[in-house]
């Protein structure tokens, strides 16, 4: 049993970031699930690459706001030149993704060889793996007296201070605009008759998802991050048909993959994001399997329920 | 559609007091006119059928009164104003095909989205708001099915919750895409009830549809479009054989053409003929 210091130290950091991190994802992921839109997660976790190093270059260290703001930018050109391209050459949406992720990806990536090749803190494995195990609280409190030093407080992982807020910031602005986010994913040619401007709703989707990506990337690396982004919400979807429960349920099933995945990742001694990933994995295996009205349903039955009872 | 008519002020033609005043306008996609030089006045009151073949720009002028497409040139106004200070008074019925039904919602959620205007922004839905969309939900005959989610209904159920949500916006004007496709006869019949009460209440209703057996019965005025306006008027007098003639024209002879030769292989279905024939 490892002592109290320990854990402090590091499992309850890594965890904590796992878990927040996680319901961060899964609040954006709701709607880019029912947006028909899961990879633009993935197009938009590779493409802020660009954005990283530049916010990285003017700030000179990995301190979070510049690389925030340079990732969020990045975050919604992604969008912006996906919806360009899509239009203007009449390239189909997935393609002009294609398009716009991997090329923003590769200057990202040249720009990090020129720039910060001989820098540890940013390199192309950290982008894509993550460094979950690297989120440390250096100097736990010892003693109670010691919750309350600076000393203490000095080295708590930056990390979970950006992703708590990033969480507290997509709940706030999906609670607000609950409503607007739901018309514009359902039927955005009536959000556009009632004035509610569905490109609007979008990109403010695509810049969430930008600022939770890079918030989340760095303790989960670029493609554990997709996971969490979709896994929870389509479990959810398979659950229930409403989408205020739908957005519970899927926090609640990201809260139990992170927690049984770093679970796991501990007992057997192995990478505790990659863990996450296969807890995320299985949970969406169990779900569709067991889950009445879930993959293995009797096809339209309801729906002929349904006309029935009309018919009557 | 030349640049002096474009910047032309209303014309006599033109009344101030139409529902929707169309003045020349032209949609293009790509180049090719989806929309060609339309001018129209939709008459007070009316209940409008709007009749085309497939690719006449029924649903593209529907849109474009909505402001959901870009307009090569012209403009329009709705009770003589820019659409963008009038939206409150516009209510739309899209096509069915229009949204994802395995949407998290149910019947009454997308009912309120129809109050969402009134409602405004970052505002929760309110019990009243949500007792005024229940009403509506009762107006079509779907309040046994109010926590129903929207993809276990059928077709008919559908298009009434969409009638429905029109119903919520209280607008003065109905913009409807083919609510009658693919509906039992008992929505149809609802339909038809809403409309002609529509009409009694004073609102102007501009419908797309597809049904020449019925466009006759349903409808007091019609708009015969195909890219072009064929006729609009009265539909005792627009109701024609030459302009349906005019309307389907060309396309119905090609398809009558090649739907005889595919009858004679026998490889055609009667759906399909009737298709052919719309």
């Amino acid at each position: 049993m490892p002592s109290l210091e320990v854990i402090l130290m590091q499992d309850v950091p890594v965890l904590a970031a796992g878990v927040l991190a996680s319901l961060a994802c899964a609040v954006v992921g709701v709607f880019l699930v029912l947006r028909r839109m899961s990879l633009m997660g993935d197009a938009i976790s590779h493409a802020v690459l660009p954005g990283i190093v530049v916010g990285f270059l003017l700030a000179g260290t990995m301190q979070s706001l510049p690389i925030f703001l340079g990732a969020a930018a990045v975050g919604v050109l992604t969008a912006l030149f996906t919806q360009l391209i899509h239009r203007a050459a009449r390239i189909e949406p997935g393609a002009a993704m294609g398009v716009v992720f991997t090329i923003l990806f590769a200057v990202g990536v040249i720009m990090l060889d020129w720039t910060a090749g001989g820098r540890a803190h940013l390199d192309a494995d950290c982008v894509l793996y993550g460094q979950m195990e690297h989120v440390l609280w250096i100097t736990p409190p010892d003693s109670l007296a010691a919750l309350f030093t600076w000393q203490t407080w000095s080295t708590f992982p930056r990390q979970i201070v950006s992703l708590a807020v990033v969480l507290l910031l997509n709940l706030a602005v999906v609670a607000l605009l609950f409503k607007e986010l739901r018309l514009s994913a359902f039927d955005p040619g009536m959000a556009s008759a009632q004035g509610i401007n569905p490109h609007l709703m979008h990109y403010l989707l695509m810049t969430l998802t930008a600022i939770t990506v890079v918030a989340a990337f760095e303790a989960v690396g670029s493609i554990l991050v997709v996971a969490m982004l979709i896994v929870p919400p389509l479990a959810a979807h398979l659950l229930t048909n409403r989408l205020v429960t739908m957005m519970l349920v899927a926090m609640l099933f990201a809260l139990l993959a992170s927690v049984s995945g770093y679970g796991a990742a501990v007992w057997i001694d192995t990478n505790a994001a990659g863990m996450i990933g296969v807890a995320l994995g299985a949970l969406l295996l169990v779900v569709g399997l067991l889950v009445p009205g879930g993959w293995v349903r009797k096809p339209r039955a309801r729906v002929e329920q349904a006309v029935v009872s009309a018919a009557t | 559609m030349t640049r002096q008519s474009f910047n032309s002020t209303l014309g006599p033609e033109h009344s101030a007091a139409s529902p929707l005043s169309v003045h020349d306008v032209t949609v293009a996609y790509r180049r090719a006119p989806v929309l060609w030089d339309i001018d129209y006045d939709a008459p007070p009151n009316g209940l409008i059928g709007m009749v085309g073949p497939n690719g006449a720009g029924k649903s593209t002028l529907l849109k474009a009164v909505l402001g959901l497409v870009p307009m090569t040139s012209g403009r329009i106004e709705v009770f003589g104003q820019p659409i963008a200070q009038q939206r409150a008074r516009i209510a739309y019925v899209p096509q069915r095909e229009s949204v994802d039904w395995d949407f998290p919602v149910t019947a009454l959620d997308v009912v309120a989205m129809g109050r969402y205007r009134k409602i405004g922004w970052f505002r929760r839905v309110s019990r009243a708001h949500r007792e005024a969309a229940r009403a509506c939900l009762d107006q079509v005959g779907m309040a046994d099915f109010a926590d129903r989610q929207i993809g276990q209904l059928s077709g008919g159920q559908q298009q009434r919750v969409f009638l429905a949500r029109a119903l919520a916006q209280e607008a003065d004007l109905y913009l409807m895409d083919e609510p009658f496709a693919g509906v039992d006869a008992a929505t149809e019949r609802t339909i038809i009830d809403i409309l002609r009460r529509l009409q009694r209440e004073g609102k102007t209703c501009l419908v797309v549809h597809h049904d020449l057996h019925t466009v006759g019965e349903y409808f007091d005025h019609l708009l015969l479009l195909n890219v072009r306006i064929v006729a609009a008027g009265p539909t005792e007098e627009v109701l024609t054989e030459e302009n349906l003639r005019k309307t389907y024209g060309g396309r119905l002879t090609l398809l009558d053409r090649a739907g005889a030769a595919l009858e004679q292989k026998g490889g055609l279905t009667t759906a399909a003929a009737e298709s052919a024939r719309m």
